[in-house]
């Protein structure tokens, strides 16, 4: 049921235009909504996504440009004016309070009063209704923790429902949901628009964009590149517009990785039974000169737990690791720096930038550290080494001094890889360096570590996406369950054979 | 013009100045510099002179909470080393001579420098969060303190000793020279070394620092050594200035006032970005309100009530949401057209 072009809009923006300090974010950016549509908001990392987004539900103020819901010009300046308006957002990471119960949550600020108290026997009935007529079954009583991400996110649309919401927006919703709970959601999706309902849905997934969407708008680099029916827009042609490059260049990393490694001589670092009680079962890791070794398996298998024990950043109860053949104790994150080993975390916010600092400061900050606080590193070589690495890795925007909070995930990501090649490792350990961040960037990242490890870099290289580590590594090495099953020769390996391997772990069924 | 508006120092420096201008209109003598025997004195001389001891813990307290901790010891680690020289200088039988003096002073300050070090060990080794850990030392010190003078008053009449609090140099008082040394050393270690945006990315996030190789733990631990030898120093001028270790009344509440100079000077205290200079101007603001309150001759009883009403403006009109409602009464009129990736300048239209 494609929106009429004819109903009048629920949201307009026109010329939207928000800076923040050294970074033009949006540049009078147009964009519409209308009743009983779901519109896709694509674009890379960086492209303004989720400033638009911010700027609608007036987390962000707009600097230019104008807002009109419901034919009311508007402008919010908090979150909740633009609830009260209709228009309610689910976040990838669900903003509820997950110790109070699902009912407790869907009525938050309605509860049904009784005198001065809360009527919980009738706020609960009625958390039952709203729940039931988005056709899910839960307990209005059960504590919202004690459900799965995907029941979280139907009962935050519950709520918006709640808050008679006109407007929804879903920022990156399925990202951590299975196949079944991504069809639940869309089945919830499909009826709140028949309602009327107008949603504005955000994802990386181009499958799940074109399996639900009825319009497109394309950003890049804060700048609509246009909007589109879905059906006039192929997906080759989308994600040109996203990009604004063609995508050849991933055939020629895989061309340029299939090389093949020398594994005679002494292994650059070899670990032996490497392990730790409850965390990992001892497992062997040895990388050579120039090679890239693919860590493959699911989430929680083992693979952050082993580069965690490798780098020191947890400490193992037994085996040990050589640098060039020579042991070494590694029981802190600087005895691995000491040695040029370098991990660039899974978790960028948490344990990768520095938000507040700039981007010329995050990446000097590996240098620094190596260095000891008492010799800084001079400001011109501090200069020479950031601009060199915002140019080699198209870091945007290209501003030392912008803060890395502010910019997206893939350009913190290239910040980190930026702060470890600084360092000039031996062995670079890079832990999901592609969750969560666009085509462009991915390219970009994977395009740099094919090239530096063809210049003789080791690297061990994680990804949930087996395409990257089969097109990168020229060795696999699959873990289950915490343990290490077994090692994959990439050239002879292909993407069935790989899933296949993971599954049924180290019972000989690849070939 | 719109720069220096939006500086962060801009709101810190300007109550200061306003301070001082309500006193100088209140009684024109305040800003009156005279010089006595090649010595300055003055109003705003003795606010300098006095306000060391603050400035030395709150410089201290500054890098403690940028690395997210805070030191409530700080008054207690001041009665200590007070109580320590003191001992010293009055067991020796020649409270005159300057060696005696001496080493009482390096006595007092390893020992604020082995309080501080306490107090790291507490925070970075055991993990015990820095509010807690410091409460310890904040409770146990003073009585450290009285078991050192023998629950008494310890008073003496040592000359090398007073020097310290009420002596001139180059025609300025010793005590705020002590303070100026210390704000030298602290600004050319931030600006030289790498420490200052180590610390920094230690408070913003230790998790990333800790895997970016940083040692966050060192860092943590000296600015707690730093803030408890800052502490000593100030103690020692303290005692120098009433010739007597009095443990129940040396650096009392001065913990309280060197946070709130800190965040008057800017610096947030959830740790990462801090700012010296803002500390400088936080302790002065203090500081000039405290000799406005002796200045104006507000009764003694009425003076809390004052000094609390004059810093609740002061933070109001520093806090985010007004600072927001202050730049956009100038923003308002901002002429359109300036866009692009790297304007931060604003023209403002006439």
């Amino acid at each position: 049921m494609p929106a009429d072009t004819e109903v009048p809009p629920i949201v307009q923006m026109r010329g939207i235009t928000i800076r923040f300090p050294g970074v033009l974010a949006l540049d009078g950016v147009d964009f519409t909504l209308r009743p009983g549509e779901v519109h896709s908001l694509m674009g890379e990392n960086g492209a303004g996504k989720s400033t638009l987004i911010k700027a609608l539900t007036g987390v962000y103020a707009i600097d230019d440009g104008s807002i009109t819901v419901a034919g009311e010009r508007r402008s919010f300046s908090t979150a909740a004016d633009a609830q009260e308006a209709g228009i309610s957002t689910v976040y990838q990471e669900v903003n509820l309070c997950s110790n109070l119960t699902v009912g407790e949550n869907v009525m938050l600020g309605h509860e049904r009063r009784r005198g001065t108290g809360i009527d919980w026997k009738a706020t609960h009935r009625e958390a039952a209704g709203h729940l039931a007529s988005l056709g899910l079954d839960v307990d209005p009583r059960s504590i919202l923790a004690s459900h799965s991400i995907a029941i979280q996110q139907l009962v935050a649309i519950s709520r918006a429902m709640v808050l008679d919401a006109k407007v929804l927006i879903l920022d990156e919703p399925t990202s951590s949901l299975d196949r079944g709970e991504v069809e639940q959601l869309f089945g919830v999706i499909r009826g709140l628009r028949d309602q009327g309902v107008a949603i504005l849905f955000v994802s990386h997934f181009l499958d799940q964009v074109y399996e639900i969407s009825d319009r497109i708008t394309v950003l890049r680099n804060g700048a609509l590149v246009g909007e589109h029916p879905v059906e006039e827009l192929p997906r080759d042609a989308l994600v040109t517009k996203m990009i604004g490059r063609e995508l050849d260049d991933l055939a020629a990393i895989a061309s340029s990785s299939h090389r093949t490694i020398d594994r005679t001589g002494t292994p650059v670092v070899k670990a032996t039974g490497l392990g730790r009680r409850g965390v990992l079962e001892p497992a062997d890791l040895e990388v050579y000169e120039g090679e890239v070794v693919g860590l493959a398996g699911l989430l929680g298998s083992g693979r952050t737990e082993l580069v965690r024990l490798l780098y020191g950043a947890d400490r193992a109860d037994e085996g040990s690791i050589e640098v060039r053949g020579a042991p070494v104790k590694v029981h802190q994150p600087r005895h691995a720096i000491d040695h040029r080993i370098s991990l660039s975390s899974e978790n960028r916010r948490e344990e990768g930038v520095v938000a507040d600092l700039t981007v010329a400061e995050n990446i000097v900050l590996g240098m620094q550290a190596r260095q000891g606080w008492l010799r800084r590193i001079p400001q011109k070589d501090q200069d020479a080494v950031v601009k060199e690495y915002i140019e080699a890795l198209g870091v945007r925007p290209a501003n030392p001094n912008a803060l890395v909070g502010n910019l997206s995930g893939g350009n913190q990501q290239k910040v980190l890889l930026a702060r470890w090649l600084a360092t000039a490792p031996q062995l670079l350990v890079l832990d999901e360096p592609t969750r969560g961040i666009d085509v462009g960037a991915k390219a970009d990242i994977q395009r740099k570590v094919a090239e530096l490890s063809a210049q003789g870099l080791s690297v061990v290289f994680i990804s949930s996406e087996l395409e990257e580590v089969l097109r990168l590594a020229q060795r696999v090495v699959v873990l289950r369950d915490r343990r290490k099953v077994g090692e994959l020769d990439s050239a002879s390996t292909d993407l069935d054979m790989l899933i296949d391997y993971i599954a049924n772990a180290g019972e000989g069924s690849a070939a | 013009m719109n720069a220096l508006y939006k500086h962060r120092l801009f709101w810190p420096i300007a109550s200061l100045l306003a301070l001082i201008a309500i006193n100088a209109i209140a009684r024109p003598q305040f800003i009156k510099v005279t010089v006595r025997d090649g010595e300055l004195y003055g109003a705003l001389v003795t606010i300098l002179k006095d306000s060391a001891p603050l400035m030395l813990v709150a410089l201290g307290m500054t890098i403690v909470i940028a690395t997210r901790g805070i030191d409530l010891s700080v008054g207690a680690i001041m009665a200590v080393s007070g109580a320590v020289a003191l001992t010293i200088i009055d067991g020796s039988g020649s409270p005159d001579n300057l060696a005696t003096v001496l080493i009482a002073v390096v006595v007092a300050l390893l020992v604020a420098l082995i309080l501080g070090a306490w107090n790291g060990l507490l925070v970075t080794v055991l993990g015990i969060q820095p509010i807690v850990a410091t409460l310890v030392l904040m409770l146990a010190g003073r009585g450290a303190a009285l078991l050192i003078t023998g629950g008494e008053i310890t008073t003496v009449n040592s000359a090398p000793f007073k020097w310290m609090s009420g002596g001139y140099l180059v025609a300025l008082p010793v005590a705020f020279l002590i303070g100026l040394l210390a704000i030298t050393i602290m600004g050319l270690i931030e600006r030289r070394t790498a420490l200052g945006v180590l610390t920094e990315a230690v408070g913003i996030n230790p998790e990333a620092s800790r895997l970016a190789g940083v040692r966050a733990r060192g860092i943590i631990w000296g600015a707690y050594m730093v803030s408890g030898i800052l502490a000593g120093v100030a103690g020692l001028i303290y005692a120098s200035r009433i010739s007597a270790a009095d443990a129940n009344a040396a650096g009392v509440f001065i913990e309280l006032y060197a946070i709130l100079a800190v965040v008057l000077g800017g610096t947030s205290l959830n740790g990462g970005k801090f700012s010296i200079a803002g500390t400088v101007v936080g302790v002065f603001i203090i500081q000039t309100l405290d000799s406005t309150i002796l200045f104006l001759g507000i009764p003694s009883a009425q003076s809390p009530v004052f000094f609390g009403f004059v810093v609740a403006i002061v933070v109001v009109v520093q806090s985010p949401r007004v600072r927001t409602a202050l730049g956009s009464l100038g923003g308002r009129r901002r002429s359109r057209g300036t866009s692009g990736p790297s304007t931060d300048t604003v023209e403002v239209a006439r």
